[in-house]
């Protein structure tokens, strides 16, 4: 069989697929079941492991249910969301710390993607590859290592931040110093340094939409006098927004979920003084610690509508602020 | 003519030099600044380097590098080695005999020229420090923490689950991307909207369920649900095959090849930079798991990732940050290595989920 033979025979399936499209006959129904038989692992997996465990945690929401005795659990009706939303301040202190926490850590970790990204794709900076590479690098460190590392780090007798800011003259070391990991108040902060490694992938796709954008928008804006700053604004940054608020939505349901940086420093201690109580922390210790089935499930649920209810308000707001290019709507 | 010409032409080489001298100095300026930011930026991985090199005395000390008094041994014993300025300049002696005022060394150099007296108090001398590593701190944390177990079991973790994600993902990816059926867009979006549902909700009853059949203390419950392929995958593949042509596969049709036929040997081979990229994710995803392998693998000592033991390690050994160091070295360089030799691929794939969406 020749190439051509080939070709004209695919050209006829092209035409006859289009026709096919305005309506829906034997041949359609054929392939719709090959498409349902090449989705059914995702959908098996979504019954088992999505659908049937939402609904059972709703479910075990309305029991009291302690995992080693599972034959006494008693149905309590709203009695564990009484308890979690009116009866235990745990759950607002732990929402406090942890919106707390988002609120410094978002625009600071935006912030920082955004401006390397911008350096990274600079046209005055040699070597931008492997500055790329470079600063991408410390993404790949397992989150376990570079807690352990920034905990030594940040250490206020010995580690090399305080030793620095000492030497430049601040009194940072010692109890007057500045005590990263014991001041309730600068915990958000410390932790927010202890994740910036993880900003790679936000300052790769930040660096992707700066690409982009295209150069004869800052040719006119050049022409027309406008200096840095202004192009940046006018142009730079509304059209790399669509990017960071898509940083912006999948950070923010990270960070409701912070679990690991926490517990690995102070376990479900919360030191100091409830600061590290993150929810995650809190949710881990009643339903995993204390075996709680019935009110971790709650606790969980609180935590869905929580992420829900902030990312559909997040994409409230987005027509507000992130500019879509027509020809994309 | 001439004449008239040649001052507006200096006049240009004048202004275009000094736009390129300007660019010149902008380029050094952009570029000074991104090395300082980048030695900032990797100045905690020169720490962990470093102190991971260092004696349990030294990980504490200030000076930056892992070094300690030099000796020298002299007959039989040990003698600190100080800089003394002796004669016209400082020569670096062993000092051998204490005296308040005046003391006794011996130059290493030249050990036969005998004790070399000097007057002064020793006690004011500068010890002479040299580089010492600890190497050792690596095989004490590779032993005390069993690392093997630790190693064995993420690699498992991280090789069975990718083979399961990616492949069940490739199938799902392929369904969505070639064929149409009713409630596909409805699907996608449900599909699409598993990303930002927090695992938190359904992990309470699928623990007590996975306890009640007794997968509790095994791999079991965090490797099967991994086979019934996730989001992320789905829609990078997505992606990547809408970009395949068709007519390849409408010609593996004519020639008889069924769907699944055509998707392992037509769309596959294709799609390997894809492959690449999700199997990267999945493997680092997997050697960065942690709340899963922490509920199901609290109690079974043997079975836990490095992502579990290491903390557990943590909470027992903090007063020894020397072995920590080296404990996340090891845990870090892996990962490392497998990204530089493959950058391009993950890099690529990073900036098709985030800039397609």
């Amino acid at each position: 069989m020749t190439d051509t033979a080939v070709s004209k025979r695919s050209q006829n399936r092209a035409q006859r697929k289009q026709d096919r499209q305005l309506g829906y006959g034997p041949l359609e129904r054929k392939r719709a079941r090959y498409g349902w038989w090449f989705i059914s692992p995702w959908i098996i997996g979504f019954f088992l492991f999505y659908l049937l465990p939402m609904a059972a945690s709703a479910f075990f929401s309305t029991l009291d249910f302690q995992l080693a005795t599972p034959d006494e659990a008693t149905f309590i009706g709203g009695g564990n969301w009484r308890r979690a939303l009116f009866n235990d301040p745990s759950v607002w202190r732990a929402w406090v710390v942890t919106l707390r926490f988002a609120l410094i850590n978002l625009p600071l970790g935006l912030i920082v993607a955004f401006g390397l990204a911008l350096l990274l794709n600079s046209d005055y900076l040699r070597g931008r590859n492997l500055f790329r590479t470079l600063f991408y690098a410390p993404s790949i460190v397992p989150f376990i290592a570079a807690t352990l590392i920034f905990d030594q780090v940040l250490n206020s007798q010995t580690g090399w931040v305080n030793r620095f800011l000492d030497w430049m003259g601040v009194n940072a070391i010692g109890v007057d110093g500045i005590r990263w990991f014991d001041d309730p108040t600068l915990i958000p902060l410390t932790f927010t340094l202890l994740g910036i490694w993880g900003v790679g992938n936000a300052i790769l796709i930040n660096l992707a939409g700066l690409q982009g954008v295209p150069t004869s928008l800052y040719e006119s804006a050049a022409i027309d006098g406008a200096g840095w700053w202004r192009r940046m604004l006018t142009i730079t940054v509304p059209m790399v927004s669509p990017v960071i608020f898509y940083n912006l939505v999948l950070g923010l349901v990270g960070l409701l979920q912070y679990f690991l940086q926490p517990f690995v420093l102070n376990g479900t201690t919360g030191y100091p003084e409830g600061a590290t109580n993150f929810y995650m922390i809190y949710f881990y210790k009643q339903a995993f610690q204390f075996a709680e089935m019935g009110y971790g499930a709650t606790l969980a649920w609180i935590l869905f509508i929580v992420a829900l209810v902030l990312t559909i308000i997040t994409f409230g707001t987005a027509r507000y602020w992130v500019y879509y290019s027509v020809d994309e709507v | 003519m001439s004449t008239r010409t040649k001052p507006a032409a200096t006049a240009f080489d004048e202004a275009a030099a000094r736009i390129k001298r300007r660019r010149l100095l902008t380029t050094w300026a952009v570029t000074i600044v991104a090395m300082v930011l980048l030695t900032v930026w990797l100045m905690p991985l020169g720490y962990a380097g470093v102190t991971s090199l260092k004696t349990r005395d030294q990980a504490t000390e200030p000076p930056i590098l892992p070094t300690a008094t030099a000796k020298y041994e002299y007959e039989g014993r040990e003698y600190d080695v100080y800089q003394v300025p002796i004669d016209d300049g400082v020569r670096e002696l062993a000092l051998v005999d204490k005296g308040r005022e005046s003391s006794g060394f011996i130059d290493p150099a030249d050990p036969e020229a005998g004790i070399i007296e000097w007057e002064g108090r020793w006690r004011t001398l500068e010890p002479v420090r040299s580089l010492n590593f600890a190497w050792g701190n690596y095989p004490e944390a590779w032993e005390t923490i069993d690392f093997p177990s630790l190693l064995f079991w993420t690699v498992f973790y991280a090789t069975v689950t990718l083979i399961g994600a990616v492949i069940s993902s490739a199938f799902v990816a392929y369904g969505f991307a070639r064929y149409k059926f009713r409630g596909k867009g409805v699907l996608f979006m449900v599909l699409m909207a598993t990303i930002i549902l927090p695992p938190a909700v359904t992990q309470v009853p699928a623990y007590a369920f996975f306890t009640w059949i007794g997968w509790t203390g095994t791999w079991l419950p965090l490797v099967v649900p991994q086979f019934f392929a996730n989001a992320y995958n789905v829609f990078l593949l997505r992606q990547y095959f809408l970009t395949i042509p068709g007519e390849m596969e409408q010609a593996a049709a004519v020639d008889g090849a069924g769907p699944l036929r055509t998707m392992l040997s037509v769309i596959l081979p294709q799609a390997v930079p894809a492959l690449t990229a999700v199997s990267l994710f999945h493997f680092f995803f997997a050697w960065n798991d942690f709340f899963g392998p922490l509920i199901y693998l609290v109690s079974a000592r043997d079975l836990q990732p490095i992502s579990v033991g290491l903390t557990l390690f943590n909470g027992v050994y903090n007063t020894e940050p020397q072995l920590i160091m080296a404990a996340s070295f090891i845990t870090l360089v892996i990962p490392l290595v497998i990204f530089f030799f493959a950058q391009r691929v993950f890099i690529q794939g990073i900036v098709i989920t985030g800039v397609d969406k």
